[in-house]
């Protein structure tokens, strides 16, 4: 996008900048990572990792000094402190493996303007397709759920799991341009109900396709997936041995998948976030703005209204579906539950509260929905219910934790902190948090002078064959 | 000679309303050709019609030895004609470049994987859709530097001029422009009378107007076309659609046209 760069920093920036500043991140971040070291189960420290990895991102230096922030903290640190803590693994899985998913909505919804709500559809084609072709499902196609023994060998083995990424990302792709197709005369609420409605099929699907042939085994899901293998030199026990004095605990194969899926994650998140930005500033990325925009407008101009929405429903589809291989191969389990339409609001969600359009924005958006998700809320609802055991009472209340109604666990409020979060963003800050270049511009600059005749003539409506 | 863009029998309609009715027309190629009519006359719609925006419900449209009608809005602008709207549809959030380098869509021929590899061929059709861009924006009178501005911000009288650069930039063999100089003062308006010559003189660009301004239609029309209620009433030179007893009378009937200034703006 060549939006005319604010060339004026941040307070925060400011304070980051010349040396002073690489200090001050690498301070933070080697504090962070010392105290994940000294406690590797605390929640703030965590936080204080993001925080870090935020801080580099904002850092006003060049290029290539926070891509080595950046890279090395991902790469090299994470992975090192996922060693006391597995979790920290995990974490950083789901956060890769949701911002892929947000950055491919984002293109859909961000940079095309199509609002889909049943964007988890793709990922669960993904997810299934190695679901089936990565388990002993194939061979029970004829029996009915929760009826058949487990056999010692798989119909494919486990490394073709690398050809199914690439079948991940054409099946899905396929389904974008399948769900694209119907959807293509429909504009705003028309089309996100539509989209709404076909996330549900494909979820209904799964839950139904048990018979007459078995290909999802219905609502108890697919289990075991494979996953790929790991280079033996890996699993040796020397290795692991010495993986093991490191972390001054026992790591097994577990531990390495952790690892391994991590990277993994990331990997396909640092691919997506590439395209995305290439895309975005080319040919496509303009017709896409353009049909935004106004797409009589953009027709009028040559851009092809029904190649250029079914390129962004596909492109978008298509990351989701190497996630969902790569999530199936995660869980070793896959269930329609996973793929249920709170799955699509929350990736929408990431993407609003981010910033459409705004690729930074989205990862980030992504980070603090899927923190709040399966981090924040969890471990304050532990807190709480270890207080709960405890005989303390509450402060200044004088009310023992003991009594206090199992309904106020904060996890059951999962809902109501994302309505609220998005509430107070559509306040304060209706761009989202990083937001890009164009909304800023949009949403907080006045037009220098409103066009005269833009009310002379009436609404241009297109007719339907526009868009057939 | 063969007529550049040929309507025959065109009529479309709107529910009962009858927008377009049985209008014939005929643009030589190398003309600077001339739409009038009182408001609500259907020329509009005529533009919307010859550029697909709405399917004719009857009727031929020809253009340059091939049968339009029914295509898709995008195919037409590929085989050769572009427009401006009477409304100025500008990418308001994009910017004055960006909007440029839409209109050169087709002219543009990067591929996916081009974009996404970022070939060689693929930098080398952007920079030059990009030059291509820079050059038409001055060639249309815009001040050097405006490309990074988004096109909202830009006063009235520019972003008309952006979009005829937008228009041009699918180097387009016929140009539609629907009012181009509504809201404009007379300066500008003049200047605007200059840019639609050198469109036609020096790109060979065949010029289409839907005008209200009497003074800009006599002064540069080479071919009038009268429409009322959707029909053709008349056409001709100036000096003999002036003369035309309906067309006084289609005017008069409504709002008379003078040749002080513009007539019939609003609605
Ligand atoms: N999409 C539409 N649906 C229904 N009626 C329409 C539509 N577009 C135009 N009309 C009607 O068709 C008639 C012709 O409209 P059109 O916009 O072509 O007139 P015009 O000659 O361009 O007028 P003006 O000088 O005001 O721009 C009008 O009565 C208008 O109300
Ligand atoms: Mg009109």
């Amino acid at each position: 996008m060549s939006v005319a760069r604010h060339s004026q920093l941040s307070p925060l920036q400011r304070l980051l900048q010349g040396t002073p500043g690489l200090w001050i991140v690498l301070a933070v971040a080697a504090g962070a990572s010392y105290g994940f070291v000294q406690s590797p189960r605390s929640l703030p420290v965590r936080l204080l990792l993001i925080f870090s990895l935020l801080l580099i991102y904002f850092m006003p230096q060049k290029g290539w000094i926070k891509l080595l922030y950046g890279g090395g903290m991902l790469l090299i640190v994470l992975p090192y402190l996922g060693l006391f803590n597995p979790f920290l693994m995990e974490l950083g899985f789901q956060i890769a493996a949701f911002a892929t998913l947000a950055i491919g909505l984002n293109i859909v919804v961000g940079f095309a303007g199509l609002l889909d709500l049943g964007y988890v559809a793709f990922f669960a084609v993904g997810a299934y397709l190695w679901a089936f072709f990565g388990s002993q499902q194939l061979w029970h196609t004829d029996e009915a759920p929760g009826t058949f023994t487990i056999f010692a060998t798989f119909p494919f083995p486990a490394w073709w799991f690398w050809i199914f990424l690439g079948v991940g990302v054409v099946g899905a792709a396929f389904t974008g341009v399948l769900l694209g197709f119907p959807v293509l005369r429909l504009r705003g609420d028309y089309l996100a109900i539509v989209t709404l409605g076909f996330g549900e099929v494909i979820r209904v699907m799964a839950n139904n396709l048990d018979k007459p042939i078995n290909l999802t085994n219905g609502p108890q899901g697919i289990t075991p997936i494979q996953r790929p293998p790991i280079p033996s030199f890996f699993t040796s026990p020397e290795f692991l041995e010495q993986l093991g004095q490191l972390a001054g605990r026992p790591v097994g194969l577990n531990d390495l998948y952790g690892f391994f899926f991590y990277f993994m994650a990331v990997a396909i998140l640092v691919l997506a976030i590439f395209l995305a930005l290439r895309l975005d500033n080319s040919k496509l990325g303009r017709a896409w703005t353009a049909i935004r925009e106004d797409d009589v407008a953009a027709v009028a101009m040559g851009v092809p209204l029904r190649r250029t929405k079914l390129a962004a429903f596909a492109i978008g589809a298509s990351f989701s579906g190497a996630m969902g291989v790569l999530y199936a191969a995660n869980r070793t389990f896959v269930s329609p539950e996973t793929f249920s339409l709170t799955v699509s609001i929350s990736i929408l969600v990431m993407v609003i509260l981010g910033g459409l359009g705004s690729i930074a924005g989205v990862v980030l958006g992504a980070a603090i929905v899927t923190m709040l998700n399966i981090d924040i809320l969890q471990t304050l609802s532990l807190q709480l219910s270890s207080l709960r055991q405890g005989s303390g009472t509450i402060p200044l209340l004088g009310i023992p934790w003991a009594s206090l109604p199992t309904q106020l666990d904060p996890a059951r409020y999962q809902r109501l902190f994302f309505g609220l979060l998005l509430i107070v963003m559509m306040i304060f800050r209706p761009e989202g948090i990083i937001p890009s270049q164009r909304r800023r511009l949009e949403l907080h600059e006045e037009p220098a002078q409103e066009p005269l005749a833009a009310q002379l003539e009436g609404e241009l409506e297109p007719d339907h064959k526009l868009e057939s | 000679m063969r007529p550049l863009l040929e309507l025959r029998n065109v009529t479309k309609c709107f529910g009962g309303l009858v927008a377009v009715n049985n209008v014939d027309l005929q643009i030589e190629p190398g003309r600077i050709a001339s739409v009038i009519g009182p408001n609500g006359a259907g020329k509009t719609t005529i533009f919307n019609t010859i550029t697909g925006i709405y399917r004719p419900d009857a009727g031929t449209i020809r253009f340059d030895g091939q049968n339009i009608a029914g295509k898709r809005p995008d195919q037409i602008t590929a085989a050769g004609m572009c427009r401006t709207f009477q409304n100025i549809r500008l990418f308001h959030n994009m910017t004055v470049l960006e909007n440029v380098l839409v209109g050169a869509h087709t002219q543009t021929p990067s591929t996916l994987w081009g974009a996404m590899l970022r070939t060689r061929s693929f930098q080398r059709a952007e920079e030059k859709a990009r030059q291509e861009a820079i050059r038409l924006l001055r060639y249309v009178g815009l001040p050097a530097g405006l490309g990074d501005q988004l096109a909202k911000n830009l006063p009235y009288g520019q972003q008309r001029r952006i979009e005829i650069a937008r228009a041009l930039a699918a180097n387009p063999k016929l140009i539609l422009l629907d009012e181009p100089t509504a809201g404009m003062n007379p300066q500008e308006t003049e200047a605007a009378i200059r840019l639609f010559r050198r469109l036609r003189d020096e790109l060979g660009v065949t010029v289409v107007l839907i005008e209200h301004d009497m003074k800009v239609v006599m002064g540069i029309s080479e071919y009038v076309t009268v429409i009322d209620y959707g029909q053709k009433i008349a056409e001709g030179t100036t000096a003999e659609v002036r003369k035309n007893q309906r067309v006084i009378e289609a005017y008069l009937g409504r709002s008379a046209p003078s040749e002080q200034g513009p007539v019939g703006e609003g609605s």
